[in-house]
């Protein structure tokens, strides 16, 4: 990685996330849930990551280890040019008002006895940035900014329709204008119809205010939509990462591959030119992910070597990093 | 083509404490032999209670008021719900796939036990024959060990393998027509592709009808032959798959269609466009069209005449709309 750092918003390096398996009385560790098991990446300013794979792969995990809701295991992550991965809770507040977070579920992410002025203006107040009318105003401001209407903060969230919850969620995320929003799948809860608003929302909302996203989601057309880079995740690790582009033109990886020639196209007559790679087999457990690389097992291109050794992220030129041993 | 299954003006309402919600409401469709046909929808448009209207499987408060499901020459909305003629059909030459497989399954009965109860009852085997026949079923959907693996329980199979169970019990007494509602809405991606080829290919193979009821357009266009698409209890445009992706005449179609990302679409070059406003609330519809709020091709007529009925407008396509949307600019 040659960038200059000063353009970096965020970046990963090694990053491993396990969760213990404890059992019995003495509560002693059994094994452990290797749900990242050592990624690197990084995100430019202004611009939007696309994090895809499918459930259980740990994209939702990397998202909050960035907003420091876990600690993780090991390696660090560097934010606006300091590591962040072993601070302590006190150094942590003023550094999360500088991230926010829109969470997947819009009924399951708001409180149902708050307003929604008070959803969005709790940021504002646990950071002491506004208080009495400046607290209204900028409630108010921020309601406008997601297309709601300001009359509407004395509501609770179940008068809300699904995507009208989301846009609160989206107000609360961006109150104490954070420069980095981790988006975990803020879309997929919502009707079709619907997705696309909030989709539109978030772009209009990056292009006003200079923001860097993190766009987490399974779907890839959605994600391949909104992001300029996409980094695809497999069991732990990351197998591919290039410009959202080159991703769809030039898939290297084989799972990346299948991931593609699995979405279907709303489009009949481009549907029967496509080939259909059908992955046999399903994703291994986490807990004892197979040796070498982890896609091996499901792989038509493996070797006896890809049962042995771990494919390195490797740069194939244009910043299309891969790994594989076989490409 | 024969046709299997022809559904007119199906009415199912369900009387609730706010009122009366038409959640069907004069649905028709019709299914040939051997065709796959998707009914598409967003959550809440009634494809799902249409279908289980069509089984039977309406439960109070709701009440099918009016309709004609013909099946085999027969009504079988005459046929009591419970009664004998509807159970032979139901679950034998009508089968249905559910969306979520842990909680279509019994999950304190073995795989085994659930699977040859269906056998048992409708073809009359013996519980040695039904047993060997089930793990016949599971190899065809691809289980793999199934004799090994045919007395577990539903919790010790994941997700995927769970949906091939189900795909096995509807495919088990070679059903003339296999309702899937929401197959793979519960499933990751790959998991989806493997279930959707697999269920194409044993509709092929056995030569029976499969209705895929789903809100994912891109499943619907690349295994539907024709397209059904339903908006607040009806039908507002049909027709061969192709043309409706192509060439969609009805501005809901025409509004899911703007609305959605497509893989390999360069970033920027299209915006989406989303339909403003919401689905509506189906309790005390107005009698005006339902999707007149949202609509972007609204004109006077719109406004003061009834929800139009579907009108032909050639080449087997129909739509309910007053407005003539022709070919895409």
């Amino acid at each position: 990685m040659n960038t200059p750092d000063d353009n970096i918003m965020v970046e990963v390096k090694n990053l491993k996330m396990y969760f213990p398996i404890v059992r019995g009385l003495l509560r002693h560790k059994v094994a452990d849930v290797k749900a990242i098991d050592d990624i690197s990446f990084y995100i430019k300013k202004h611009e939007t990551l696309g994090l895809v794979g499918e459930s259980g792969c740990g994209k939702t995990t990397t998202g909050r280890c960035i907003l420091r809701l876990y600690q993780p295991t090991s390696g660090s992550i560097i934010f606006e040019g300091k590591d962040i991965s072993t601070e302590g809770e006190g150094k942590l507040k003023p550094l999360r008002a500088n991230m926010g977070a829109i969470f997947q579920d819009p009924y399951g992410s708001l409180n149902p006895r708050q307003t929604a002025g008070s959803i969005v203006g709790d940021p504002l107040k646990v950071h002491n940035m506004a208080t009495g009318t400046e607290l209204e105003d900028r409630v108010a401001e921020l309601l406008r900014l997601v297309g709601l209407h300001p009359a509407m903060r004395n509501r609770v969230p179940h008068e809300f329709s699904g995507g009208q919850r989301q846009r609160i969620g989206v107000a609360r995320a961006l109150a104490c204008r954070p420069s980095l929003v981790i988006c975990d799948e803020p879309i997929s809860a919502l009707d079709v119809s619907i997705q696309a608003q909030i989709i539109n929302l978030l772009e209009e909302l990056q292009e006003k205010m200079g923001l860097t996203y993190l766009f987490i989601a399974h779907d890839l057309s959605v994600v391949q939509h909104i992001s300029d880079r996409v980094a695809v995740m497999y069991l732990g690790r990351i197998v591919e990462i290039t410009t959202s582009e080159e991703l769809y033109e030039n898939p290297l990886h084989p799972y990346t591959k299948a991931l593609l020639s699995a979405i279907p196209i709303p489009d009949p007559k481009l549907e029967k030119t496509r080939t259909r790679i059908v992955l046999k087999g399903e994703v291994p457990s986490p807990v004892n992910p197979p040796i070498g690389c982890h896609f091996h097992p499901r792989c038509n291109l493996a070797t006896d070597e890809c049962s042995q050794t771990r494919p390195p992220l490797r740069d194939v030129g244009g910043g299309h990093q891969v790994a594989c041993l076989r490409v | 083509m024969a046709v299997v299954l022809d559904v007119e003006n199906l009415k199912t309402y369900f009387h609730t404490e706010y009122g009366l919600v038409k959640a069907a409401d004069g649905v028709g469709f019709h299914v040939d032999q051997g065709e796959i046909i998707g009914l598409v929808g967003e959550s809440g448009c009634g494809k799902t209670v249409s279908i289980l209207s069509v089984m039977q499987l309406i439960q109070s408060p709701g009440e099918i008021v009016e309709g004609k499901v013909m099946f085999e020459g027969k009504d079988i909305l005459d046929y009591e719900a419970n009664g004998l003629e509807m159970r032979a059909i139901r679950g034998s030459k009508m089968t249905m796939i559910f969306q979520e497989p842990m909680t279509s399954l019994n999950p304190v009965l073995t795989i085994c036990r659930q699977m040859t109860e269906i056998l048992e009852l409708h073809l009359n085997m013996d519980r040695h024959s039904a047993r060997e026949r089930s793990i016949e079923l599971l190899r065809m959907v691809g289980v793999p060990d199934a004799a090994g693996r045919i007395d577990d329980y539903p919790h010790q199979f994941s997700g995927g393998m769970r949906q091939r169970v189900m795909i096995a019990m509807a495919i088990s007494c070679n059903p003339m027509i296999i309702f899937a509602d929401e197959p793979t809405t519960a499933v990751d991606v790959t998991t989806q592709a493997q279930l959707l080829e697999l269920m194409k290919d044993l509709v092929t193979r056995l030569n029976t009808s499969l209705v895929i009821v789903t809100h994912n357009l891109g499943v619907v266009a690349r295994y539907a032959q024709r397209i059904y698409v339903m908006y607040a209890g009806r039908i507002v445009e049909y027709g061969p798959a192709e043309d409706i992706f192509e060439n969609p005449r009805h501005p809901y179609t025409i509004g899911l269609l703007n609305s959605v990302p497509r893989l390999g679409e360069k970033r920027g070059a299209r915006k989406l466009i989303p339909i403003y406003g919401l689905p509506p609330n189906l309790i005390n519809m107005p009698p005006t069209c339902a999707f007149l709020p949202r609509c972007t091709y609204k004109t006077e007529k719109c406004e003061s005449e009834p929800w139009p009925d579907l009108r032909s407008v050639g080449d087997n396509r129909y739509v309910s709309c007053y407005v003539d949307i022709q070919e895409k600019e």
